[in-house]
């Protein structure tokens, strides 16, 4: 058993190191697409085109605008003369945001009146409207509120002192500075291992398949247990050394701090990557050549990182698709990167994860092994 | 029946809306070489699948070295070797990695297999692309590596399906080679060609169509089943023989052939003076005319023609 097998390993890692093609989709792939996610991925939002019409021409409306233009979220890079002039900016996708202030706003604002001002933002987007609103927001109600302390301070300076207010103190906790690219890294690393050791998988049997030497292999004394670890123990390690790959970028290019346990981490890749071995070789036992083997993968991988709360978070799906992320085993795999990356928390958090990932390898594998055997015959 | 190297019996295989072998019997011997001889869709290949233990017949039995390859493929596996019309070879592996990578599969000891993969390499012909990858090799000589691959744990059995379909004449004569020196080991041979000639090379050779046996002894016997006769007229334009033969009476085939045609007939002593006669008065030159014994292929397309008139 054991030198039939250690054959099949060799076999293997010489397929996977001679081919230029391979070798290359094992190392610079992981490493650029780290790259491009850590940098690409984020919901924060800077520098958003915004277009101004003053038609007040105030003190005060000056002093709001110069508001938005030092903040460096907005851009205001066009102050227009008319509202139609808005509007085709925002139509044209040169102005996310519009602002315009109407003739009269200071003069309601001295009265002590609400003066109104209109903000239009290109909701395309949603994500980047609901946040630009949130700044927009912010900034008016600074202004707003410094007005209103200038103008009790010269109505009533004897009460400028004891007006009542709240003072939020917010605490984001694992991650002060609430940097998108802390949230990604670590999910990067998980949905990177799935498509690659997936596809990596599923290819390496089903090119046998193609190339008549699975059946040629079925002629000779090598049991199907030996062939399926032949097939899966090397891309069981290739996956290891992808994980710590592009986790060391993740640690050293982006600086994400790792607060939690290495031996955590591992344990939940290990079960990780036993989950997508088993859907790989899954996906071959249904496949019969490269082409359909690709459209199986994808037809997984899409709706496994949807899924997953790699990019959108699982609270705000409906509900009957929030009990459908429970199958995918990137989920759990994602918790325990970011629990063991960010929270630093260990095994007795961890473990419904493990427990679940444990789970589904055990099942998936089975069930791979059940069904490459019927399609041996 | 105990002490044939193969044998089948009452073999049926169906696949949807087909009979691919439709009780099949034969047994080879051991220093047997057995040829399987058929048009595509005989249900050769069906046949040699059940025997190297990948398919499961629908009835019938099938012994491989005394060995129940129905019922035991895992033992039967280590006495033969299946060879496909394309054997499995990995292109990116070296010739000898691939030698290397089967022979461990079969359990050959180290120094077994660099003795036996050497010997065989001689005999393919191959010594020297013991380094170069299988995907840098000729259609020929990946097809003798395979037959390397397939030979190099010592089978007593040995399955080949069209092995030397689309193989060089030169890979051709040393496949050949090899499996008579085999034979010589006492080892059997079941193979099935659509080369007609390459058939006349076995021992014994069974004639399938439609998952039947047709006729089953040698070559030589099977020749004098033939009821009818073979005219070949050798000529430096057989078109043109071709042309002025065809309608000529008493002839059921016509084929032609590098050097002239070959004809069957009902009966060449009428028919040869018939046809000189003929092609004299119409002015057409030819080398020679005269009757020549029957090959394989003219019997076969002679037993599918009167099976299918005894039908029709």
């Amino acid at each position: 058993m054991w030198s039939r097998l250690k054959q099949m390993l060799m076999k293997e890692f010489i397929q996977v190191f001679r081919d230029k093609r391979t070798r290359f989709i094992l190392i610079i792939p992981p490493i650029v697409q780290m790259l491009v996610f850590g940098y690409a991925a984020t919901y924060e939002i800077r520098h958003v085109p915004m277009a101004v019409l003053d038609l007040d021409q105030s003190q005060e409306s000056r002093d709001l605008i110069s508001r938005f233009t030092s903040s460096p979220y907005f851009d205001v890079e066009r102050q227009v003369t008319s509202s139609r002039q808005l509007d085709d900016l925002i139509e044209q996708g040169n102005a996310t945001v519009a602002m315009e202030i109407h003739a009269g706003f200071a003069q309601k604002l001295r009265k002590g009146e609400t003066a109104p001002v209109q903000v239009i933002v290109d909701a395309t987007n949603s994500n980047t409207a609901l946040i630009a609103s949130a700044y927009i927001t912010q900034i008016a109600l600074g202004f707003a509120r410094s007005y209103q302390q200038d103008w009790i301070g010269r109505v009533a300076p004897q009460i400028t002192q004891v007006v009542p207010s709240v003072e939020l103190e917010p605490r984001p906790w694992y991650n002060p500075n609430l940097s998108s690219r802390w949230f990604f890294v670590p999910g990067v690393i998980g949905s990177l291992t799935l498509v690659l050791v997936i596809t990596l998988t599923a290819f390496a049997v089903v090119r046998e398949r193609e190339l008549g030497t699975l059946e040629q292999m079925m002629v000779t004394p090598i049991r199907p247990v030996e062939f399926i670890l032949g097939k899966t123990l090397p891309f069981f390690l290739i996956g290891v050394f992808d994980v710590s790959l592009i986790a060391a970028v993740g640690s050293l290019w982006f600086q994400v701090p790792f607060r939690g346990s290495l031996g955590v981490l591992a344990l939940g890749a290990v079960l990780f990557l036993l989950c997508m071995l088993g859907v790989g070789l899954l996906i071959s036992t249904v496949s019969s050549n490269q082409q359909q083997a690709m459209v199986t993968a994808f037809f997984f991988i899409m709706p496994a990182v949807t899924f997953s709360g790699f990019g959108f978070p699982i609270s705000t799906m409906p509900m009957w698709l929030q009990y459908l992320t429970y199958l995918s085993p990137l989920r759990y795999f994602l918790v325990v990167l970011r629990g063991t990356y960010l929270k630093g928390v260990g095994i007795d958090v961890l473990w419904p994860q493990m427990a679940a990932m444990g789970g589904f390898s055990i099942l998936l594998l089975t069930v791979a092994i059940l069904r490459f055997h019927k399609a041996l015959d | 029946m105990q002490d044939a190297a193969i044998a089948v019996n009452g073999l049926t295989k169906r696949f949807p809306g087909v009979s691919a072998v439709d009780g099949l019997s034969f047994a080879v011997r051991a220093g047997e070489i057995f040829g399987l001889v058929g048009p595509d869709g005989a249900g050769k290949t069906t046949t040699l699948r059940i025997l190297a233990g990948i398919l499961a017949p629908d009835a019938g039995t099938a012994n491989i070295a005394g060995t129940d390859v129905i019922r035991l493929p895992e033992r039967a596996k280590h006495a033969l070797s299946y060879m496909p019309q394309r054997f499995g070879l990995y292109e990116d592996l070296t010739v000898e990695e691939n030698i290397r990578f089967y022979s461990d599969l079969f359990g050959v000891k180290r120094a077994e297999r660099e003795a036996r993969g050497t010997e065989l390499l001689r005999a393919a012909g191959m010594l020297e692309f013991r380094k170069r990858l299988a995907a840098n090799l000729s259609g020929g000589m990946k097809q003798k590596l395979g037959l390397v691959c397939a030979l190099i744990h010592r089978p007593k059995v040995i399955l080949l399906d069209e092995p030397t379909t689309g193989v060089d004449p030169v890979s051709r004569r040393d496949f050949w080679r090899i499996l008579y020196e085999l034979l010589a080991e006492g080892v059997a041979i079941l193979t099935s060609t659509a080369y007609l000639d390459e058939a006349e090379r076995c021992h014994r050779v069974a004639l399938l169509h439609q998952g039947r046996m047709l006729f089953c002894d040698t070559p030589a016997n099977l020749k004098t089943r033939m009821r009818k006769n073979v005219v070949s007229v050798a000529s430096t334009n057989p078109r043109l023989i071709r042309m002025h033969l065809e309608r000529a009476q008493g002839i059921s085939s016509l084929v032609m052939s590098g050097d002239g045609v070959h004809i069957v007939v009902d009966d060449a002593a009428t028919r040869i003076p018939q046809f000189t006669a003929q092609l004299t008065a119409e002015g057409v030159a030819f080398e020679s005319i005269v009757q020549v014994p029957p090959t394989i292929e003219d019997l076969f397309v002679d037993a599918v023609e009167s099976k299918g008139a005894a039908r029709g």
